[in-house]
């Protein structure tokens, strides 16, 4: 966890962090069931969190080929021993890629990025020119396919001008099938063909989204504020712990 | 048939300078022990294959053994950069370094094809990205519905590398737990070196194994230790700390280098 302290709401609550705010939004937007493709970081844990919480039969599959891994604690790594002796199936690389994303059997696969635009698409490629970047990002990975395959895509991402962007420098992943960017500030999903706002966290305001955001961010008419993390959420966050980085 | 040799023997025999070599391990089994022999033997202008580049090809490209670099997802897992590999596209230290970028489901498509002597990996992906313009992907139009598929070019390294659990005294060799890539990258390559946890009499068969036989390696070298810091399921955990401990050793030249001298130079070859 490295985000500030963010928030207190109610008698006897906890102070939770933005990024427990992020991974507890996103968690909640888990069904029972569906089949999930997770990276590392806040979607580990989001995933993670539902299966412990409201989604039990929530399906984790990480893309070193563990499908319906269970780990008790938050791996380092996509490819940690645990999650192959916790999986149902451990397939290789090109039967996950083909026959398992490609041949859509999964509902959901999470994304980050260093940069995003108006319409959801995603730059974790390089900052700056190609040929000369200013930073070269680690890349792709799994994202342009996970992008296309699955029927959901929920991004991640805290919000800044640096990465929230009118335009992006390099696009790894379309946007096409993004349903909901969840930000350290509130909630964003796709309304008439761009990013809007629908929600913010306790702590946030609209304008600190609009000032976080590189374009003229749209609001919706009816936005909410997001449900604190409850704390039966933010306990079963917590007793996830990662391994290596206690 | 696969001897049974010493990796520096393996590697002396089987890589030369301009090779393309591809050391696979998706996590588990990262060939570390013989990527840091390519380093101890000075191997210059190889072209290097691999999905997740890692901490073995950081210190490839950080001691100037690389010119090109044929990968998906350039990190430290789970830590963030690989500070030689950046600093190579960045700045051209300590030489300059090619890519070619594909993404996993590109690179996993293209080792197939190569173990299956095909010229190209066929499926649908890099639609709707900037990739195309900056790599080797074509689109080919499918003969029976019109639908335009992505093609990638097979890989097919002079040398493929990996690390495995067991051989027999034969030199076939048993991987198991997280798979990976390992088996279309041997059987994609000319030829193939294992390095080994251990040489056992027989091989007790185990669930969800890979098993390649003797006749499609070239060299095996025990070698115990030789994915630290990844892992061998079964031998040893992985090292997170190692990982998480990499990040300031990659982040400075200088300590980079002495890093590398103390730990592999002059380490002595197995």
């Amino acid at each position: 966890m490295n985000g500030a302290a963010a928030g207190v709401s109610g008698v006897g609550a906890v102070a939770w962090t933005a990024d427990e705010m992020m991974a507890v939004e996103a968690s909640r937007r888990l069904r029972n069931g569906d089949v999930c493709f997770v990276g590392i970081g806040l979607p580990s844990l989001a995933a993670n969190l539902a299966r412990r919480t409201h989604a039990p039969e929530c399906v984790l599959v990480y893309e070193s080929g563990t499908i319906g891994a269970k780990p008790t604690m938050l791996p380092l790594s996509i490819g940690d021993g645990e999650l192959a002796e916790t999986a149902d199936a451990v397939v290789s690389v090109p039967e996950m890629f083909a026959y398992w994303l490609q041949g859509g059997r999964i509902d959901v696969g999470f994304l980050g990025a260093a940069q995003i635009d108006r319409h959801g698409n995603l730059n974790s490629t390089v900052i700056g020119d190609y040929q000369t970047p200013k930073v070269r990002l680690p890349g792709g990975g799994g994202a342009p396919e996970i992008a296309s395959s699955v029927s959901d895509v929920f991004v991640m991402l805290r919000q800044s001008p640096r990465a929230f962007v009118e335009r992006l420098d390099f696009k790894t992943s379309s946007g096409e099938r993004v349903r909901v960017v969840v930000t350290d500030l509130g909630i964003l999903e796709p309304r008439g063909g761009e990013l809007t706002l629908v929600s913010v966290h306790p702590g946030s305001t609209v304008d600190d989204a609009r000032a976080a955001t590189g374009w003229d961010l749209k609001v919706a008419p009816d936005v909410q504020e997001t449900e604190s993390p409850r704390p039966a959420e933010l306990e079963a966050l917590r007793a996830l712990g990662t391994k290596g980085r206690e | 048939m696969a001897e049974i040799v010493s990796l520096s023997e393996a590697v002396r025999e089987l890589v030369a300078d301009e090779h393309t070599v591809a050391l696979e391990g998706f996590t588990h089994l990262i060939p570390h022990a013989a990527g840091h022999e390519l380093i101890r033997q000075g191997r210059r202008d190889l072209t290097v294959i691999r999905m997740t580049p890692d901490v073995v090809y950081d210190q490839l490209i950080g001691m100037g053994c690389v010119r090109k670099l044929v990968f998906s997802w350039g990190g430290n897992p789970g830590v963030g950069s690989l500070h030689r590999l950046r600093d190579a596209v960045e700045n051209g230290w300590p030489a300059p370094l090619e890519l070619e970028e594909h993404s996993h489901a590109g690179m996993a498509a293209a080792y197939a094809a190569g173990a299956s002597n095909l010229p190209f990996g066929l499926l649908r992906g890099y639609a709707d990205t900037d990739l195309p313009a900056r790599t080797r992907v074509g689109f080919v139009t499918c003969p029976f519905t019109g639908e335009q598929l992505a093609a990638v070019p097979a890989h097919r390294p002079d040398v493929g590398i990996i690390h495995a659990q067991q051989a027999d005294r034969h030199g076939n060799v048993q991987l198991w737990g997280i798979t990976g890539v390992q088996k279309e990258t041997v059987l994609a390559s000319k030829r193939a070196i294992v390095t080994v946890e251990e040489i056992v009499d027989e091989l007790e068969p185990r669930p969800g194994a890979v098993v390649l036989p003797s006749w499609v390696i070239d060299a095996v070298a025990c070698v115990p230790g030789g994915a630290h810091p990844s892992y061998a399921h079964g031998y040893y955990e992985r090292d997170n700390d190692f990982y998480v401990a990499w990040e300031p050793i990659s982040r400075d030249r200088d300590v980079f280098t002495a890093w590398i001298r103390e730990h592999v130079l002059e380490a002595v070859s197995v």
